[in-house]
């Protein structure tokens, strides 16, 4: 399985992603230019990494939204690929209406960086079927805009459909319903706040974060072989 | 500020040289050197670059007194910052550096570019910046500016920081009165990189092209290094023009390119423009290099229109570089900052006249020896007097502070913000972005391992200026040591130091004696455990109506974890381990956060530091630790044992603690005698530890129960929920930040 790392001006986890998805887990990754000319179709999956695109100016994510990748982004992800947005991401996936809702400031209007304890509220996705439902995992987060927000249709809407993934054990931001971490309606485009990646190693404080992404390899592995 | 340009003959008749910080003699100097006298552009430049701030006129005397070299040592002082080798081909590069001036009348972006510009002096040497850290002075939390300086300094870190992708991964802050008026902000960042990648800022090869890079310049921070080399006056708030603004989208940007550049072979030299801009960047590579520089100042990206030649030489606009790239090759060079949105000019070449020269609007602007302005800065050796304080204060005997309640005492010390948990700080710095830190903020000494390697290096800041205060040279010691104990806690052999000198304003005699007595201080503890000093920076005149600082050296030390296995928490970590404490308390408390909130004031003789005894149970801990035989390790600094000993529980495991002492309950408890640890060990390994460490003692055990509770002489006087403890240490910074004056 071969990952592209979407980097654009301003992301700082992509070398992060990229480790984990590469080092950590075995599989394939490509650092991914936003304004090199490249074909997504040739990977399986792709990843768009934390950081502070175009220095969060106007917007968190918002300027990172308009740039021509995401068209490219928006073309996989209607074929099905797994797309990963993680904080800021997560942010540029709102932003590009790949998922509903929106990130506001934190509650307490101050950047945020700790380990924290979630709930895989939903495990039958392509990104969290190694886990257990309700079972309890540790990532970190580090953001100043993860306060989730959407209004009641949506929100009522995210719960028919089981879009909530991941719930904050306690809520650091403000967040509506604990909303950690949403996937799109075809449960294929995974947003989420807290830092997977950043939890694949016992020296790092947790491994939590491997089955993520080795739920995704899992997946995909089977669709292939299933194709 | 001046605003418009006036004659030679008009700089000398009106003195106008004394507004930019030239004295009578340097004018003189000046003249004497160019033949003539210096034009008004040309008299700018001599100020800034004989500013205390680029020259260390003062100062330098003294810094060739540190120990500069070690086997580890790959570049001491000089550079940009220096370079200590870890192994495998692979070194770590750090500097520490002041932005207190500035960060005093704009605390956000005084702080934020004080993190801007430090991570410039580590990339411009090649390393890829993996871990930042800084050393925070304030006031005590009780007036609104003070809370104001300290939560703006803190956001304006954490601002640029966070969004350049490094993380914080440690730092300390201290609250002092005498930081009232003068906050302190000392920025630290830590890089990595391969030997064979070490950069050097040299303008080498004539005929190469000098290339600018970066966003334009504006008319920001002028004279900012000036600014920095005076008292800081009480209409500060004027110079707030004088106050860079910092963009760290800019920053990150200008890392990744630069970090791309450097692999180019096209490249022969690269700078950051730091203090004094673009005059220091060119002259100094200039003048490393043995060659000349002329620049044509139109072709510099300007922000701003009409921009006088003087304002471009003196601008402090931040993340600029500047390069100097082999003839033919400039637009390979150019493409790469073109790739990251930067802009990238070729301004001028290398000459073999070793002339700065500066060309505006077709016209000559500035025409000066390379030498006089970076070699040949004047070298000033000020008169030293022993302060009649520091006499009394060492005639006076260890008084024994009263103290009536030692428990109600111990919960009274977790809340003096000094020791108080700094989480309301560190939370708001992203401490783990680059997925290598195995022991964040918080800990005794940061740890971050290197990727693909079974190794890390601890980091930590520390410095306590109280003793210093009381007693210069023995503080000096002590502050190296201290550092020393975190990192050897953490499981590292201490490889190095850089140092961030924060001082009053050393023509008063006093405050020299004390820069002096200081550095003596230092430079014996660096010798004796064996961390050279390998770069740094000097920070006077921090002083305002006519008060100084507190002496206040912070070392920053960079330490060597040779198996990851070897990494030790500070923690308790199970019911059943054996506590040890070693070496004895002795009733010291000259300095003491005890005498601080008895007394109200800080007196008598700083806390002794035996050099042989502190670097025989270094070594000997670091021994034990790597036997792996130690479960953990915390040295014992501010508020003594018993806080150490609350500390060591505060890790959320419903640890408890139960310690036996003999003695003065106040001593034991409370003292602040050097060269201390608390350790815990299996009881299996009780003998081997033992066998290994000469001075430890057996104190008691680590419980169950939740509980810290300690005896002395068969006597409980203390018996407290760790829990509770802890809320009381962890709330103790926000109470006081809500809390109305």
């Amino acid at each position: 399985m071969k990952f592209a790392v979407i980097v654009f001006p301003g992301s700082n986890c992509d070398r992060d992603m990229h480790y984990a998805v590469k080092d950590v887990l075995g599989a394939e990754a490509e650092f991914v230019w936003y304004e090199d000319e490249c074909d997504l179709e040739k990977y399986d999956g792709i990843l768009i990494p934390g950081g502070f695109s175009y220095g969060d100016y106007l917007r968190s994510g918002a300027i990172a939204a308009t740039a021509e990748i995401m068209e490219q982004v928006k073309e996989q992800a209607e074929k099905g690929k797994p797309v990963l947005g993680v904080c800021n991401g997560f942010q540029i996936l709102t932003e590009a209406g790949l998922l509903p809702g929106a990130l506001m400031r934190n509650k307490d209007l101050s950047f945020i960086c700790r380990n924290q304890r979630l709930v895989v509220e939903n495990n039958e996705t392509m990104f969290t079927s190694q886990y257990g439902k309700g079972q309890i995992v540790q990532f970190p987060i580090a953001h100043g805009e993860g306060n989730y927000f959407c209004d009641e249709d949506t929100l009522a809407e995210l719960k028919r459909n089981n879009q909530i993934v991941f719930t904050y054990e306690s809520n650091p931001n403000g967040s509506v319903e604990n909303i950690a971490g949403i996937v799109n309606k075809e449960g294929n485009v995974l947003g989420m706040m807290p830092h997977p990646e950043r939890a694949v190693d016992k020296w790092l404080g947790s491994e939590d974060g491997i089955r993520l992404f080795q739920s995704i390899l899992e997946n995909w592995r089977k669709t292939y072989v299933a194709n | 500020m001046l605003q418009t340009e006036i004659s030679p003959e008009q700089i000398e008749e009106r003195k106008v040289y004394r507004e930019m910080g030239l004295s009578d003699e340097e004018y003189e100097n000046v003249k004497k050197i160019l033949g003539r006298r210096p034009n008004f552009t040309e008299t700018g430049i001599f100020s800034v670059m004989w500013s205390e701030h680029c020259s260390y006129k003062t100062s330098k005397p003294l810094l060739k007194k540190f120990p500069t070299k070690g086997p580890h040592v790959l570049q001491g002082p000089g550079e940009g910052a220096g370079v200590v080798d870890i192994g495998d081909n692979e070194a770590v590069v750090f500097k520490i550096e002041s932005h207190n001036h500035p960060s005093a009348v704009e605390p956000y972006q005084g702080a934020a570019t004080g993190v801007g510009g430090i991570l410039r002096d580590i990339f411009s040497m090649g390393a890829r910046p993996i871990a930042s850290l800084n050393s925070l002075r304030f006031g005590n939390l009780n007036t609104e500016r003070t809370k104001y300086l300290f939560s703006e300094v803190v956001s304006g870190i954490a601002g640029y920081g966070n969004c350049v992708g490094v993380p914080t991964v440690g730092g300390e802050v201290q609250f002092d009165d005498c930081y009232e008026e003068n906050p302190l902000v000392n920025a630290m960042s830590v890089g990595l990189i391969r030997h064979d990648e070490i950069q050097k800022g040299q303008a080498k090869g004539v005929g190469n092209t000098v290339i600018y890079a970066g966003p334009p310049t504006g008319r920001d921070g002028i004279h900012g290094a000036t600014f920095a080399s005076d008292d800081l006056a009480e209409d500060a708030d004027k110079d707030r023009p004088s106050v860079q603004v910092g963009d760290p989208f800019m920053g990150k940007l200008q890392i990744e390119a630069c970090l791309e550049v450097i692999k180019s072979d096209a490249l022969v030299g690269i700078q950051d423009m730091g203090a004094a801009g673009l005059t220091s960047s060119a002259s100094e590579m200039a003048s490393k290099a043995g060659t000349g520089i002329e620049m044509n100042l139109d072709l510099v990206p300007q922000r701003e229109e009409n921009m006088t030649a003087y304002e471009m030489m003196l601008s402090e606009s931040q993340e600029r570089m500047l390069l100097v790239v082999k003839k033919g090759r400039e637009q390979e060079i150019i493409d790469v900052f073109t790739k990251y949105g930067l802009k990238a000019v070729a301004i001028g070449e290398v000459i073999e006249e070793k002339v700065f020269r500066i060309k505006h609007h077709g016209e000559v602007v500035a025409d000066i020896p390379v030498d006089a302005l970076a070699e040949d800065a004047p070298v000033y050796y000020l008169p030293s007097e022993e302060p009649a304080y520091f006499r009394e204060f060492q005639k006076m005997e260890n008084a024994i502070p009263e103290v009536e309640n030692h428990e109600k005492m111990l919960r009274t010390l977790l809340q003096q913000p000094t020791i108080a948990s700094k989480e309301w700080v560190y939370e708001k710095y992203d401490s783990m972005v680059q997925t290598n830190t195995v022991a964040g903020p918080g800990s005794d000494a940061a740890v971050v391992r290197i990727k693909g390697r079974d190794k890390a290096i601890a980091i930590t800041t520390d410095g306590n200026s109280r003793y210093i205060y009381l007693d210069p040279e023995t503080g000096g010691k002590i502050a190296v040591a201290e550092a020393a104990r975190n990192i050897v806690c953490s499981g590292a052999t201490p490889l190095a130091i850089t140092d961030g000198l924060n001082f009053g304003n050393p023509t008063n005699p006093e405050i020299y004696w004390q820069m002096e007595k200081t550095v003596d201080g230092m430079s014996a503890a660096c010798e004796k455990l064996q961390t050279p000093v390998i770069g740094g920076n000097v920070s006077l005149y921090n002083q305002s109506k006519g008060k100084a600082i507190f002496p206040t050296p912070i070392v920053g030390m960079v330490g060597l974890i040779e198996s990851l296995e070897h990494v030790t928490p500070s923690f308790f970590q199970e019911a059943g381990d054996l506590i040890y404490v070693i070496g004895d308390a002795e009733a010291e408390f000259g300095g003491s956060e005890l005498q601080n909130v008895v007394n109200g004031k800080y007196e008598g003789k700083a806390p002794a530091l035996d050099l042989d005894k502190e670097a025989k149970r270094q070594s000997q801990l670091l021994k034990a630790i790597r036997s792996g035989i130690v479960v953990s390790a915390h040295d014992i600094a501010e508020g003594g044992l018993a806080v150490a000993l609350a500390e060591k529980l505060f890790s959320g495991k419903n640890l408890g603690a139960e310690v036996e002492l003999a003695g003065n309950p106040t001593v034991e408890l409370f003292s602040e005698t050097q060269s201390r640890f608390i350790v815990s060990v299996k009881p299996e390994n009780k003998d081997a530890f033992e066998a290994i460490v000469d001075d430890a003692k057996q104190i008691g055990t680590v419980t169950a129960s939740g509980e810290l509770v300690i005896h002395v002489d068969g006597e409980e006087v203390v018996n407290q929920s760790a829990e509770q403890l802890q809320a009381l240490w962890k709330g103790a910074i926000p109470c006081r930040l809500k809390s109305k004056e």
